[in-house]
């Protein structure tokens, strides 16, 4: 009786900031992205897409490209293989209609890359051109409520994108409440297009491995869900497709659902009969793998004069897409972030003949908290209250909709720590009091947060060796942000062994399913999922082999159970975000020399990782708020900005300081380790914070995004 | 991109008439620029002649003081010369406020002036463009122009000349030297680019078959000071929404000497000559800076999307001159 298994024993993993297990093989450029998977005799494919944003494909003329030396096919909606289902992005030439400008209309097979592209340029398209409509607006007229779709994690039957359930919420009668208010903030605020500019491109590789069979090496954020999605629209058993996809470039949201690239990749692959690589150029992202939909958002807040709100109701406007109805949960976060006994939220769609919008970073509570978190320093101002006390004194005791407990929330001590850090309390409140240099200097503050999700579907296989090694296998995905090497850390302390002990595979549909790398949820599904096997090995060890691992292993495949408290407390994410901003007094030209970030998302499981993808976030929420807009010209139906010198995102020169704190406080209900996901919280409240930086240190009021310089510019100076 | 042929001739002189003979070839500098437009297909050459080798890559003494710069000088190597940031400071600076340290490194100085509009309908072939194919329209006037031209535009094109280079060097009083299939020449550097009038297609007063060779720099007057200041969305890597390469000579409180190029407001390298008029025996004030600035952008033109260059130009004229001559108090 020998035999030590439990975690106390050992020091720990999880809590240590381990180096990324995979960062040598990035350094040295041995961690295979999807495009550069090695396979035989490939042939190449290129788009032609859509010059017209609505009508129908009349001619398609192939015969300059077929001439050309090297061209194997040009697949068009008249010849190409038939697909299954109604997803208007994932049945790729199907059908003769143009619902949005750089809908792919042909497509190129040919020997290599170069002569692919140089043939979709010879390939002629004729269209009946209809009138478009892609001018985003509020017009009453033109809105629409969301209607029950399949929420696109594919587990919970809701009106909005994550499975919620309701569009709409009221509580308490919201009109009297602003109506007898002695304080009131009334105020729009709008965001643009914005796009997740992962820097690997969406690509897939496809290789039939019989006549109904195919291996498919895609960059995906969730392998599992991407399989039964691609293996429907191609008309086979999940189980006839193999989704490969252990590292990925980055994501953002933007390779989730509508995988459409392997679908046409594998569909060429059938149609030539050999390997087909696929990968988008980046001009080709900015119109065909998702964007952030612009919004508008109405925010009315009442409040006594003592600074206890009394209403919050919160209007929305989105665009989304005729061709499918995409709506996400924009102003769900004013349902949760403070209290008020009187309170609305609506959610209204705007469609238009444009492509289709989708998950990015923080989806829905990024926009709503710049909404919210805008106007909450609109009322403190109006209050003439600090704005971290003015919020201090709204935290709610319980969910201020649903009135069940909050699993965990530190709003309060994240928000003072973040004060103390910033030297808060010397802050002169008066706008434009400081001045350095020719910079106006100012500070603000925003709250953010994010649900804690409970996705289902996960399992996990271990295969236990004698001496105690194990294979820990599950279909999750490494975005960039470290799933190698905190699943290894999360499975080590879980099997009481060393990291060295433990040898991970993800990121294949050939292994126990897993629920996508999206909406924080990652490292607490995938870990939960790898905690309850790791104890149901040791159960075995322990009842039925005598404490020891037998001469031929151990290979089980455990479920994850049911979380006990989902229905008993609502599991959310919290952050303080603070901000310093400059503001040219001759130019108007904006700069965030400083950003400190103090989160809330119970455990952490390796600082190191941790802290990289928060200061990610807080970057991204940088770049959101001072540069990121696509500019959509209504005459063409399409982003006129589409590559990266048109569309800024931010460079390292636009970032100083930025300090990511933690509140390492362990979540008793959210799973077994604790956590509460931190991969979205960190850009939530990003922007708002900015903005109220940029009001204190100029009286100017930015509502909508981004705040560049032409909006602060002295113009009669 | 079309397919291309490739050629490398041993001189420039074999180069000048090789490419004289491909009315649809070009020279290839770094491909910087070109390259990414031939993937585009904006740019549809069927001959690339590599230049790279067969220009000059030094920097060269003038006599009186000035510089020769090697067309196939790159631009990092421009930038780091002791002779360039000590004599010309505002053209070290306006070539490290462009593009980023892989590209300037690619390069080459004479490419730096042929470059093209960054006018987002210039590059995609799905709009019309004027400047791309004559005669289908121009997109930006109507659609998204914040970048565009409110100086010396026309009816036809609003597109802006993208280069920190070009810039400095119309304030500096450059030459280009350019030899061609009719021998060599030089054009001063004001004349080298044009406005885009009624031919927006034609970017200088280059004919097919030129090469330049090289660029020559006088020297500045001994007392002036001088600066390039760029504004731009972005901290780096962006192109200018205003830029300006200002030199400035005050002797006993009045404007001995003053230079002033402008980027990002017109077709080509702007020379506010009308500002520089007003200025030269005049008191070197804000009042007096702030004035000759407005009168240079009083012919000013905005679009409905970039009236805001109009003030930006103006106060970063203004309080560059005003900060260069509080320096020789």
């Amino acid at each position: 009786m020998t035999a030590m298994r439990t975690t106390t024993t050992r020091t720990a993993a999880v809590g240590t900031p381990m180096d990324r297990l995979d960062g040598p093989l990035k350094v040295r450029g041995e961690a295979g992205y999807a495009f550069e998977q090695e396979v035989d005799d490939p042939a190449y494919l290129a788009l032609v897409t859509s010059s017209v944003a609505r009508g129908r494909v009349t001619a398609v003329d192939g015969a300059a490209a077929l001439a050309e030396p090297g061209v194997l096919a040009v697949l068009t909606h008249a010849n190409a293989p038939r697909l299954s289902g109604d997803d208007p992005e994932l049945v790729v030439l199907q059908s003769a209609e143009v619902r949005w400008r750089n809908q792919v209309v042909a497509a190129v097979v040919a020997e290599t890359i170069e002569i692919a592209r140089h043939a979709a340029g010879l390939v002629r398209v004729d269209y009946e051109r209809l009138p478009h409509d892609t001018a985003m607006r509020d017009d009453a007229d033109a809105l629409e409520r969301p209607g029950s779709h399949v929420g696109i994690f594919g587990t919970t039957e809701g009106e909005l994108n994550n499975g919620m359930p309701h569009a709409d919420t009221a509580v308490g009668d919201v009109e009297t409440a602003l109506a007898e208010a002695p304080v009131t903030v009334d105020a729009t605020y709008t965001m643009p297009h914005e796009f997740q500019c992962a820097m690997e491109p969406h690509a897939a590789i496809a290789l039939w491995t019989g006549e109904d069979a195919v291996t498919i090496h895609c960059s995906s954020q969730g392998v599992t869900d991407a399989r039964g999605l691609i293996a429907a629209t191609l008309g086979l058993p999940p189980g006839h497709v193999r989704l490969i996809s252990p590292h990925v470039g980055g994501a953002f949201g933007s390779k989730t659902f509508a995988q459409w690239y392997a679908v046409l990749a594998a569909m060429a692959a059938k149609v030539v009969d050999r390997p087909v690589k696929l990968a988008l150029t980046r001009q080709q992202m900015f119109f065909m793998t998702g964007y952030r939909a612009p919004c508008i958002h109405r925010l009315r807040l009442g409040a006594d004069r003592d600074g206890r709100l009394t209403a919050i109701a919160h209007d929305s406007v989105q665009q989304t897409a005729r061709a499918k109805k995409y709506a996400e949960q924009i102003a769900v976060s004013s349902r949760t972030m403070w209290a008020a006994p009187h309170r609305r939220t609506t959610h209204r769609l705007l469609p238009l003949d444009v492509s289709v919008p989708t998950i990015m970073r923080g989806p829905g509570e990024t926009q709503g908290m710049f909404a919210l978190e805008s106007a909450m320093d609109e009322m403190a101002i109006a209050l003439g209250m600090d704005p971290v006390e003015f919020r201090i004194r709204n935290e709610p005791d319980v969910h201020p909709e649903s009135g069940l407990p909050f699993s965990s929330r530190h709003v309060v001590e994240c928000l003072r720590e973040g004060a103390r850090i910033m030297d808060w309390d010397r802050r002169d409140p008066v706008p434009r009091s400081r001045r350095e240099d020719g910079w106006l200097v100012g500070t603000g503050v925003a709250a953010g947060v994010h649900a804690a999700p409970r996705l289902p579907g996960n399992a996990t296989r271990i295969e236990a060796a004698p001496g105690g090694r194990y294979t820990v296998s599950i279909a999750a995905a490494d975005l960039g942000t470290g799933t190698w090497t905190a699943l290894t850390q999360i499975a080590a302390d879980a099997l009481g062994a060393g990291v060295d002990a433990v040898t991970l595979r993800i990121g294949d549909t050939d292994l126990p399913p897993a629920s996508a790398a999206g909406f924080s949820s990652g490292i607490s599904r995938w870990g939960a999922s790898v905690v309850a096997a790791a104890r149901e090995l040791q159960r075995l060890v322990r009842d039925e082999h005598g404490e020891t691992i037998p001469a031929d292993g151990l290979d089980i495949t455990v479920q994850a159970p049911a979380d006990p408290y989902a229905s008993r407390y609502e599991m959310y994410s919290f952050a303080a975000h603070y901000a310093e901003v400059r503001v040219h007094e001759e130019t108007g030209t904006v700069r965030v020399p400083r950003l400190v970030g103090v989160f809330d998302a119970g455990h952490i499981v390796n600082p190191k990782t941790a802290r990289s993808q928060l200061i990610g976030g807080m970057t991204q929420g940088i770049s959101m708020t001072l540069h990121e807009a696509g500019v959509v010209d209504d005459r063409i139906g399409q982003v006129v900005n589409h590559d990266l010198a048109g569309y800024h995102v931010a460079a390292n020169a636009d970032v100083g300081s930025i300090e990511a704190h933690w509140i390492d406080a362990v979540d008793p209900y959210t799973n077994p380790l604790g956590t509460k996901g931190l991969g979205e919280v960190c850009v939530v409240g990003v922007a708002a914070a900015i903005a109220n930086a940029v009001h204190h240190a100029t009286g100017v009021r930015i509502r909508d995004l981004p705040i560049t310089l032409d909006k602060l510019l002295p113009w009669d100076a | 991109m079309i397919p291309f042929r490739y050629e490398r001739p041993d001189d420039a002189a074999a180069a000048v008439d090789l490419l004289s003979r491909e009315p649809g070839g070009a020279y290839l500098g770094g491909g910087t620029n070109l390259v990414d437009l031939m993937k585009l297909e904006v740019a549809r050459h069927d001959v690339l002649v590599d230049v790279r080798r067969l220009t000059s890559g030094t920097i060269d003494e003038l006599p009186g003081g000035g510089l020769r710069i090697g067309a196939a000088v790159s631009n990092s190597h421009l930038a780091a010369d002791p002779r360039v940031r000590r004599r010309y400071p505002l053209l070290a600076q306006a070539v490290l406020a462009g593009a980023s340290g892989q590209l300037r490194n690619m390069a080459t100085c004479g490419g730096n002036l042929l470059q093209r509009t960054r006018c987002p309908y210039f590059q995609d072939v799905t709009t019309p463009c004027n400047k791309r194919e004559p005669g289908s329209g121009c997109s930006a006037i109507g659609g998204h122009n914040r970048d565009h031209a409110v100086l010396g535009a026309s009816a036809e094109c609003v597109a802006t000349h993208p280069s920190d280079m070009g810039t400095a060097l119309t304030a500096l009083d450059a030459v280009v030297r350019v030899q061609g299939p009719d021998g060599a020449r030089t054009v001063p550097f004001g004349e080298f680019h044009r406005l885009p009038g009624d031919e927006p297609e034609r970017d200088t007063v280059l004919g097919h078959g030129e090469l330049i060779t090289a660029i020559d720099v006088p020297p500045l007057p001994g007392g002036a000071r001088s600066r390039y200041r760029k504004i731009r969305d972005r901290a780096s890597y962006a192109f200018a929404l205003v830029s300006a390469a200002v030199a400035l000579e005050v002797a006993g409180g009045t404007v001995r000497e003053v230079r002033i190029g402008l980027g990002g407001v017109a077709h080509k390298p702007w020379r506010a000559r009308t500002a520089e008029e007003a200025l030269r025996g005049s008191p070197a004030t804000a009042a007096s800076f702030r004035a000759a600035a407005e009168a240079e952008l009083a012919a000013a033109r905005p679009l409905p999307g970039n009236g805001f260059k109009v003030p930006l130009a103006r106060n970063v004229v203004a309080g560059m001159l005003t900060d260069l001559a509080e320096e020789q108090r």
